[in-house]
């Protein structure tokens, strides 16, 4: 069932009101491109971006992309100025392929919101959400959160070798792979055949000439001496492994939640600052007012998402309308600053609402 | 209105077409001069023969210009979105055979699984600076594929032909791309994956889900499926 055009004048409407509530609170008025140099978006997505992006190209300036979304140019923009705290408010069209659901829109409004520099980041974490709840009230929505720098903690923290620990690192964002990795440096699953056979090999190097490609000699000697390495280790424990699946698994209310992973990290320790940070956040909601003993935490929760968060992750749903995507998301990303900002970084958490669906289910007024 | 057949227009794959029907009894020809993309179906009344490339059969089944098509099914699944929502396949046809696979140089002695080949990139980023290139045509079955075997740090680059020779020439550090004996990536010193390919391809007989069809089309396309056997 095809939802029909979006009533954009509508649309746009709700986001300038939005929008200008987080101007009256202070948040300056951000504008950028709609298209905008593919490179940059491409470099920090990946390919995984392509398949949601449109691309399209420039004779003079190469691969451009129609704005996915206004974080990148806006975490430039800060990072290009004096660096002083501030926060942004923005809206305007992004724009998404919908090949997994092709009745959902392809074209819509984002109104975002984005604050830099916040020297307390519980603090700061707790005022987005608690702007976004406030906002979005009157919709009854289910609020979700989950905490990748939890996640983060959970692997720094693992008794094993480094070079897995930054496999692991590297997959947190993709579960399947994650899950994956975690059998396969216990030795849950058997080591594949070929890599059986290769490291049994006194000097398994290729004929040099054969070599073909820019992946040379060396590179090939260097990923060999490292999976001996690897296969030299002692596996994961099943303690690690379990205490991993327990992480995943908490999924509660936010005390139980915390209380629940104080818990984990007796096993654990190296999750302790995590905590302390989600403790510190949940003090400051609901100092901000927020309900944070009924509010959801879902350990697993922004796993799956393209974006470049690795704090706080939230998102609003709609329960009478699970077909919808999630009205609104948001949450802390420092390490898009540091790989945007040449060498500097800045605290900062933000989110989008989309102005459609709130359209869709009934507006704000 | 005539029930419209599309057919590759050239090649070993319009051949093996035309004796696939014609041991069915319905006679498929080229009239005209051998230059002229124009046919004749014999066997079977009111059905028009269309003589189209093969990549462009998913487009016109997708956009019901065509009722029945001939293509392989690596075409239609890269061409079409959520395809089995617009075209129904009737048959395998039996030839054609193609895998969909990724091939890297025969070199890499350390790469055999998606796994090895997610690592590799990791090191591949860190140490040139950019993500691993993977050459391709089918940058949606590719795409999905990667993502599925938990593949990052790659990026795909467009070829549409000679797919096995950037690889040499540095334009790709991989590729993927279709075989049937493998014979081609030997000969550029690259090797397959030790994976299930991304796809198993054959020519197949597809009939469009979406074009118009009067009472009497309804008829004719019943005749030809029965005669067809499928």
């Amino acid at each position: 069932m095809l939802q029909g055009q979006p009533d954009k004048s509508r649309a746009r409407r709700a986001a300038e009101i939005i929008c200008d509530g987080f101007v009256a609170d202070g948040a300056a008025r951000f504008e950028t491109d709609i298209l905008l140099p593919a490179e940059v978006l491409l470099d920090l997505y990946g390919e995984d971006i392509r398949a949601r992006a449109y691309v399209t190209s420039d004779p003079e300036r190469g691969e451009m992309m129609l704005r996915p979304d206004f974080t990148v140019p806006v975490v430039q923009y800060h990072m290009a100025g004096d660096g002083l705290p501030a926060s942004y408010t923005y809206f305007g069209e992004v724009f998404r392929k919908q090949e997994d659901h092709p009745d959902r829109r392809s074209e819509y409004m984002q109104v975002g919101y984005e604050a830099f520099g916040g020297a307390d980041a519980a603090v700061a974490d707790a005022d987005v959400f608690g702007r976004f709840s406030d906002v979005l009230a009157p919709l009854g929505l289910r609020a979700a959160t989950g905490d990748i720098g939890i996640l983060i903690a959970m692997v720094a923290g693992l008794r094993t070798t480094e070079d897995r620990r930054t496999a692991l690192m590297r997959h947190i964002w993709r579960p399947g792979r994650f899950t994956a990795l975690v059998k396969r440096f216990a030795g849950l699953t058997p080591v594949p055949a070929a890599r059986a056979s290769l490291l049994a090999l006194d000097a398994p190097l290729p004929d040099s000439s054969v070599m073909i490609g820019l992946r040379s000699e060396r590179e090939i000697s260097t990923r060999i001496d490292a999976l001996r390495a690897d296969a030299a280790q002692a596996p994961m424990s099943a303690e690690d492994v379990d205490l991993i699946s327990a992480v995943l698994a908490v999924s509660e209310t936010c005390p139980n939640a915390l209380e629940h992973l104080r818990d984990i990290a007796v096993d654990l320790p190296g999750l302790l600052p995590a905590l302390d940070r989600f403790e510190a956040r949940c003090e400051a909601m609901a100092k901000r007012g927020v309900d944070v003993d009924a509010l959801p935490f879902e350990a697993s929760y922004g796993r799956t998402s393209m974006e470049y968060y690795d704090g706080f992750v939230f998102g609003f749903y709609s329960e009478s309308r699970p077909d919808l995507p999630p009205v609104a998301t948001g949450g802390r990303y420092d390490a898009l600053t540091r790989r945007l900002g040449q060498g500097r970084e800045i605290p900062a958490v933000g989110g989008v609402i989309r102005p459609d669906l709130v359209r869709d289910l009934g507006g704000l007024a | 209105m005539t029930i419209k057949l599309g057919v590759p227009s050239k090649g070993r794959l319009m051949e093996k077409t035309f004796d696939w029907f014609g041991a069915r009894g319905v006679t498929l020809t080229r009239t005209g001069s051998d230059r002229e993309y124009a046919g004749a179906v014999d066997g079977v009344e009111g059905v028009d023969l269309v003589l189209l490339s093969a990549g462009e059969i998913p487009r016109e089944l997708a956009a019901g210009r065509i009722h029945l098509g001939v293509t392989g099914n690596d075409l239609i699944q890269e061409k079409l979105v959520q395809w089995d929502q617009k075209v129904e396949p009737l048959a395998p046809l039996g030839f054609g055979h193609a895998n969909l696979i990724v091939a890297v140089p025969q070199c890499w002695v350390d790469v055999d699984t998606l796994d090895d080949l997610d690592g590799a990139a990791a090191a591949f980023r860190a140490r040139h600076g950019f993500r691993m290139r993977i050459a391709t045509k089918y940058h949606r079955l590719v795409r999905d594929y990667l993502r599925r075997g938990g593949v990052a740090d790659y990026q795909l680059v467009d070829s549409q032909g000679a797919t096995e020779g950037t690889v040499k020439n540095l334009t790709a550090e991989a590729i993927a791309d279709i075989t049937s004996t493998g014979e081609t990536l030997r000969a550029n010193h690259l090797k397959i994956l030790d994976e299930p390919p991304v796809l198993e391809s054959q020519a197949t007989l597809f009939r469009s889900r979406v074009a118009a069809k009067s009472d009497q089309d309804r008829l004719v396309l019943r005749a030809l499926i029965d005669r067809l056997g499928v």
